[in-house]
């Protein structure tokens, strides 16, 4: 079985705005792969499906052999400690420290502070952060800040990173140095890599697998390297 | 192991949010403790009226009095068919000369006026308890129906009177302690939403990493819990405290002496718990209100 699997998948949000049309689409583990689309295009709806934010209306969406789809509330929690989201808007909290940030995902699972301390460190590393442990979130750059973001993202090794635009607030050079660690990541712990973004350089450069959404529609599903950005968006 | 460290990380966390937002947590918490204040009086009225209304009914005896043509003879007759009535408990008898002697005693005034007679004016009489006072009626007509018996009454309107009194006091106060109860329930539950709005950016982080709703819910569960605590303090100082000293300044008993208060030992601490025990429960009920209402998960 594929690790992602989208099977018919149906989004009309109450306002009766439909979202998504009819996707189907799947994903190996240890694939990266970029969604791309306009804003509204349905993109940020196929991304929170992944970790349960949204339901959809009708198919199925199955990750890690789970289908999300049917997942009960109580349950969803189950889902989340296997998946790690980084945001655009970083979402930090402000009075803690990097190390404390980072930690908190893992304190929150009840985890004794011996088995968090090795874990929190080594996920600081990996984005290289180590030199500023204890710096406050205002202490540190848009690029760093969102560097502890994906390390609070990591520190529970899940097996699926989901990143939505993390590089939108975020200047060219910095947002290079951001995807160089979500490719060590994806390349060095094999873990699956789903990223929606709109910065067409990132994804020209990158060469991964794109998938194009467009009205709620996957309209194009593009193969490692075979996008190039003046086909469309 | 986990679920303990997530069950001392939800205290620690709600001591932090009860502190850190003092003065929205000391609006709940003096809200808390004017309505235990008011709790704990009403408590201790509620206990002192259902005892004295007790004693009082208790107290209830039919007094009988004997015809004077009545002979010794008719006097015996009289006490063993106020016995055989059922549901009698005992037949104290009194003769008129006692009487006299008593009340001559009681005052100067009743003891000259006995002087200007030359034989007793007064009667011979029975005092009868009863086992159940629902009964009096039916025994007194019984009473009245042998011979030789002057009259047999109990004191029945005074006592329903008061009875009666007794009763509205009782009943008012309940009323006033649920309304409370309801208004501090929802003030805390506003407090809480509150604390819920100002953590909304953790509580995020904590459901997209994957925390347990329980491990989300928790700490505002315990932070209503410790607002209900810290109310029920001033009120429980106020009834050991309030009690004790009402209790020696008016001698054990309020407006006569047949209205005994309930003895303060004990009786406070069992208030106190009480109180704290309602605190308790008005503030994780006023937090679950708000964790229902507020936190969508």
């Amino acid at each position: 079985m594929k690790f992602i699997e989208l099977k018919n998948v149906n989004k009309t949000y109450s306002t009766g705005v439909t979202a998504l049309a009819d996707m189907s689409v799947e994903i190996e583990k240890g694939e990266f792969v970029f969604v791309i689309g306009h804003t509204a295009s349905g993109k940020s709806t196929f991304i929170k499906m992944l970790y349960r934010e949204e339901k959809p209306t009708k198919g199925s969406v199955i990750v890690g052999g789970v289908n999300v789809a049917k997942l009960r509330n109580g349950r969803v929690y189950k889902l989340r400690r296997k998946i790690g989201v980084v945001f655009q808007d970083f979402k930090l909290l402000p009075k803690l420290t990097v190390y404390e940030n980072v930690a908190f995902a893992l304190e929150c699972l009840g985890m004794a502070s011996s088995e968090i301390r090795p874990k929190v460190l080594k996920a600081i590393e990996i984005v290289g952060l180590k030199e500023k442990t204890r710096s406050f979130p205002h202490q540190l750059s848009g690029g760093e800040q969102q560097r502890v973001c994906i390390a609070r993202a990591i520190v529970n090794e899940p097996k699926l990173l989901i990143c939505d635009e993390p590089t939108g607030n975020l200047d060219p050079e910095t947002s290079k140095e951001i995807m160089k660690v979500i490719d060590n990541i994806n390349k060095d712990l094999k873990t699956t890599v789903i990223m929606a973004t709109h910065d067409k350089e990132i994804v020209n450069r990158m060469k991964k697998r794109v998938l194009l959404i467009e009205h709620g529609v996957l309209t194009g599903d593009y193969l490692k390297g075979s996008y190039k950005s003046h086909e469309s968006v | 192991m986990r679920a303990f460290r997530i069950f001392f990380r939800s205290i620690r966390d709600a001591f932090k949010s009860v502190f850190r937002n003092f003065s929205l947590s000391m609006a709940s918490i003096l809200c808390a403790t004017i309505t235990l204040l008011v709790v704990a009086i009403s408590l201790i009225i509620a206990e002192n009226v259902e005892k004295a209304t007790e004693s009082l009914e208790n107290e209830l005896s039919i007094v009988v009095y004997v015809s004077k043509s009545a002979t010794e003879e008719d006097v015996q007759n009289i006490k063993e068919g106020i016995l055989a009535i059922p549901g009698v408990l005992d037949v104290v008898y009194k003769s008129k000369d006692e009487w006299r002697i008593e009340m001559s005693e009681y005052n100067a005034s009743f003891k000259a006026a006995f002087e200007n007679y030359e034989d007793n004016p007064l009667t011979d009489s029975f005092t009868v308890t009863v086992e159940d006072v629902n009964d009096l009626e039916k025994i007194s007509t019984e009473i009245r129906e042998i011979s030789k018996v002057d009259s047999a009454n109990y004191g029945k309107d005074a006592v329903n009177t008061i009875i009666g009194v007794f009763d509205v006091v009782e009943k008012t106060t309940i009323v006033v302690v649920i309304a409370l109860i309801f208004v501090t329930a929802f003030l805390i539950t506003n407090t809480i939403k509150l604390t819920i709005y100002s953590r909304r950016e953790e509580i995020e982080i904590m459901r997209l990493v994957g925390s347990s709703n329980t491990a989300i819910k928790l700490p505002f569960v315990f932070e209503g819990f410790i607002i209900g605590i810290l109310g029920s303090l001033i009120p429980i100082i106020v009834t050991i405290y309030g009690y004790i000293i009402a209790y020696e300044k008016l001698n054990g008993h309020i407006i006569s002496e047949l209205i005994k208060l309930v003895p303060p030992y004990n009786f406070v601490f069992y208030i106190s718990l009480a109180v704290a025990a309602l605190g308790a429960i008005i503030g994780m009920l006023g937090s679950l209100m708000a964790v229902r209402k507020y936190l969508k998960i």
